[in-house]
């Protein structure tokens, strides 16, 4: 069949479309927005249609994917780590109810947290819930894990959570494609007692998933996934999703002799654990994540043959790398050079022209006027207002958290209790906490900074574009005291005249700080001249 | 055959797009490639590499081991260094000359490009004097693949085939500019 390169997080669309699904579901986040952008480009969505627009959240998404694997067809659902707390709901609920047609999670993890808040290990998440997991080592290996996925979905009736890192979503390889599957014809559900989750048959069904747990159990004992390559001596290592080919990398570079154990499929495959582990002294645990399977090994009383994250033969946090592997097992490598101290750091920052940072430079100006100086701030890219020149937000915490943190900051006693939040992320998780705050009547400002998109993760259309003023209006903010304004340089003292205002007002008012992303605007004028030629 | 390439530059200098031409030209040639990129926040004006990693053998890791690097090819003087502990005893800088300020504390040009003189074998390009010669300052960065191209382990041709058909879709006249870019950038190069 066809080969392409691809990123991880392409492969895993390219192996959706192949396997049939007709629809995908998902919010923006890094690392795995490139899943669902494929999937919306692709021709072949096209000719056999497949569903892709951005749902407003990843609950929405994942009950969304659920929707259709009620109605018998298969539906992939991506989301980054983070991501999967906001739809922890669902998600650890559709064990319970199990699935109909095919349905694939996709987690993208971010260790070293490259673009996020935390670099919680979602594989925590997959046993939580019983359901297989999937830990791809490469790109190739993640395509045909996505084809066999949605496989092991239908056959087991549930969930299956394919986990991928942020370095094997967004680096390419030479990808091959097997035969497509036909989408699933529609033939919902009937089978209400699996649905319908009253505590009758909730008890019935976790009952079930505890007892689909052997055969699982089986799969992972026989998955041609789980594999040994051979190897002498008394050392040996037990390398888990990408940790395999930092490992395989410096066994090959170094001519080394050393047995490993990849583990790609989850439960744990015990039988084939313990075999191994019972043939060498020394094994090196390497994990991409937290040391979750060295703790079991370890268990509480330790086992000195097991080494890793938790003894500090690897470091305890970030991402692994084939030097902290090569380290580990005491390999002498040429990591001599050090950085330049000439170097500067050069960190991200708002664009040239961004009108996030007009909008910083009037609240800043405002602020500075009270004593209490607070500006509760949230996920996207004006949480670059943080760094100098702006320096201008106390807080970012999860999504929608500037506007129910800053009530509650209202509620102890700040003044003015003034929030900033995206229009992408009001709509996601800020409209519930606007609703909060209104039925409590706190005195509070949120600026919705709407530049139209979703810009941090590339511009992806945003749930709520031209519909905030009634949305507001809507939750029951009073009219009078939503405001909007055009973050301009030459707007500046007219937006500040407002911002005072509504700061001064004993209540709850909403600034709609209005005007696009200036890489939107590029965009667009880019194919408007591309149309021209 | 072996090459470990780090691209670096700046967001939105167009690193990728030399990436991947020079990925195209592999997989050409049927040779394997793995390469890692960056996206998301640091995107936005900040530091930003590849790995490019092109063998006939089974690659396995993404990230190039440190000390393991042939190349570093930067479009941003200051970015090339920032890479050093990737670049192997005997690898070689090539790097565009020009500086991109976006922050404040940018060091003195003059200790910059000691610096790099001082730190391994190198190659300096004047890329924005030959863009302009090619026809368009977009076409910096395959000036940059041009001078590095000695150093990649695919010949010429092959990569100026790929140029071709990375390009192909915005008409002959961008081709053009690009191949002359390219050419500009293998004739131009500075010890």
């Amino acid at each position: 069949m066809e080969k392409q390169l691809l990123l991880g997080a392409e492969a895993i669309a390219q192996a959706a479309l192949d396997a049939g699904i007709s629809g995908v579901y998902a919010y923006p986040g890094t690392p795995s927005t490139e899943i669902t952008e494929y999937i919306q480009r692709s021709p072949q969505a096209e000719g056999a249609p497949v569903r892709s627009a951005w749902s407003t959240n990843e609950k929405t998404a994942y009950e969304s994917a659920l929707g259709m694997s009620y109605a018998g067809k298969r539906s992939l659902v991506c989301m980054k780590h983070v991501g999967l707390n906001v739809a922890a709901d669902p998600f650890m609920n559709s064990s319970i109810t199990g699935v109909l047609g095919g349905l694939v999670v996709v987690v993208a993890d971010d260790p070293s947290m490259h673009s996020s808040q935390n670099e919680q290990d979602s594989r925590v998440y997959g046993k939580f819930a019983m359901i297989p997991i999937l830990e791809p080592s490469n790109q190739q290996e993640t395509y045909d894990m996505v084809r066999y996925a949605f496989d092991l979905s239908e056959e087991m009736e549930l969930p299956v959570l394919l986990r991928i890192p942020t370095r094997l979503s967004h680096s390419r390889a030479v990808v091959s494609r097997k035969e497509r599957d036909p989408q699933n014809r529609l033939h919902p559900s009937t089978d209400k007692s699996k649905w319908i989750l009253l505590p009758a048959n909730a008890r019935r069904n976790y009952q079930k998933l505890l007892e689909k747990q052997q055969k699982l159990m089986e799969r992972s004992e026989n998955s041609p996934f789980n594999r040994i390559t051979e190897g002498d001596g008394e050392r040996a290592v037990i390398a888990f999703g990408i940790a395999y080919n930092y490992a395989m990398e410096v066994i090959e570079t170094y001519n080394l002799n050393i047995p490993v154990l990849k583990i790609t499929q989850y439960p744990l495959p015990e039988k084939k654990i313990k075999a191994f582990t019972e043939k060498y002294k020394n094994i090196l645990i390497a994990e991409e994540g937290y040391p979750q399977q060295e703790e079991l090994f370890k268990s509480y009383f330790g086992n000195g043959k097991f080494r890793g994250r938790l003894d500090g033969a690897l470091p305890r946090t970030g991402e692994l790398s084939p030097n902290l592997l090569a380290k580990a097992l005491q390999v002498e490598t040429d990591d001599k050079k050090s950085i330049p101290q000439i170097v500067a750091p050069r960190p991200p920052m708002l664009c040239k022209g961004c009108s996030h940072s007009d909008l910083f430079d009037v609240i800043n100006q405002v602020i500075s006027g009270y004593p209490q100086q607070h500006l509760f701030g949230d996920i996207g890219c004006y949480t670059l207002g943080a760094l100098p020149p702006y320096s201008s937000i106390s807080t970012c915490v999860d999504m929608g958290a500037s506007i129910t943190m800053a009530k509650g900051a209202a509620d102890a006693g700040i003044r003015p209790a003034v929030c900033v939040i995206g229009d992408s992320t009001f709509t996601h998780s800020g409209m519930t906490g606007l609703l909060d705050a209104v039925n409590d009547r706190s005195p509070l400002t949120v600026i919705i900074s709407d530049n139209g998109t979703t810009a941090m993760t590339g511009g992806q259309d945003s749930a709520g574009t031209d519909r905030f003023f009634d949305i507001c209006r809507g939750l029951g903010v009073e009219e009078a005291h939503i405001r909007l304004i055009v973050p301009l340089k030459k707007n500046l003292d007219d937006n500040a005249a407002i911002l005072r205002e509504e700061f001064n007002y004993d209540g709850v008012s909403v600034i709609i700080a209005q005007r696009e992303c200036i890489q939107k605007r590029k965009v667009k004028s880019e194919k408007l001249s591309a149309n021209n030629l | 055959m072996q090459r470990n390439l780090i691209i670096a530059g700046v967001g939105g200098q167009g690193i990728l797009t030399i990436a991947s031409i020079i990925d195209l030209a592999a997989m050409n040639l049927g040779l394997n490639v793995k390469q890692a990129e960056v996206h998301g926040m640091s995107q936005r004006g900040g530091a930003v590499e590849s790995h490019l990693r092109i063998s006939s053998r089974e690659i396995f890791s993404d990230l190039i081991p440190l000390g393991k690097a042939d190349l570093i090819l930067s479009i941003e003087p200051m970015e090339s260094l920032r890479y050093l502990p990737f670049l192997s005893p005997a690898g070689v800088i090539v790097t565009a000359t020009g500086p991109y300020r976006n922050i404040a504390d940018y060091p003195d040009e003059t200790a910059l490009m000691t610096a790099i003189r001082s730190s391994a074998s190198h190659v300096l390009v004047d890329a924005g004097a030959l863009a302009a010669e090619a026809g368009s300052a977009k076409v910096y960065n395959v000036v940059m693949l041009g001078a590095a191209s000695p150093y990649l382990g695919i010949a010429q041709s092959e990569l100026e085939k790929s140029i071709r058909e990375f390009f192909s879709h915005k008409g002959e006249e961008i081709v053009n500019i690009n191949l002359k870019a390219f050419r500009l950038g293998i004739d131009n190069r500075t010890k």
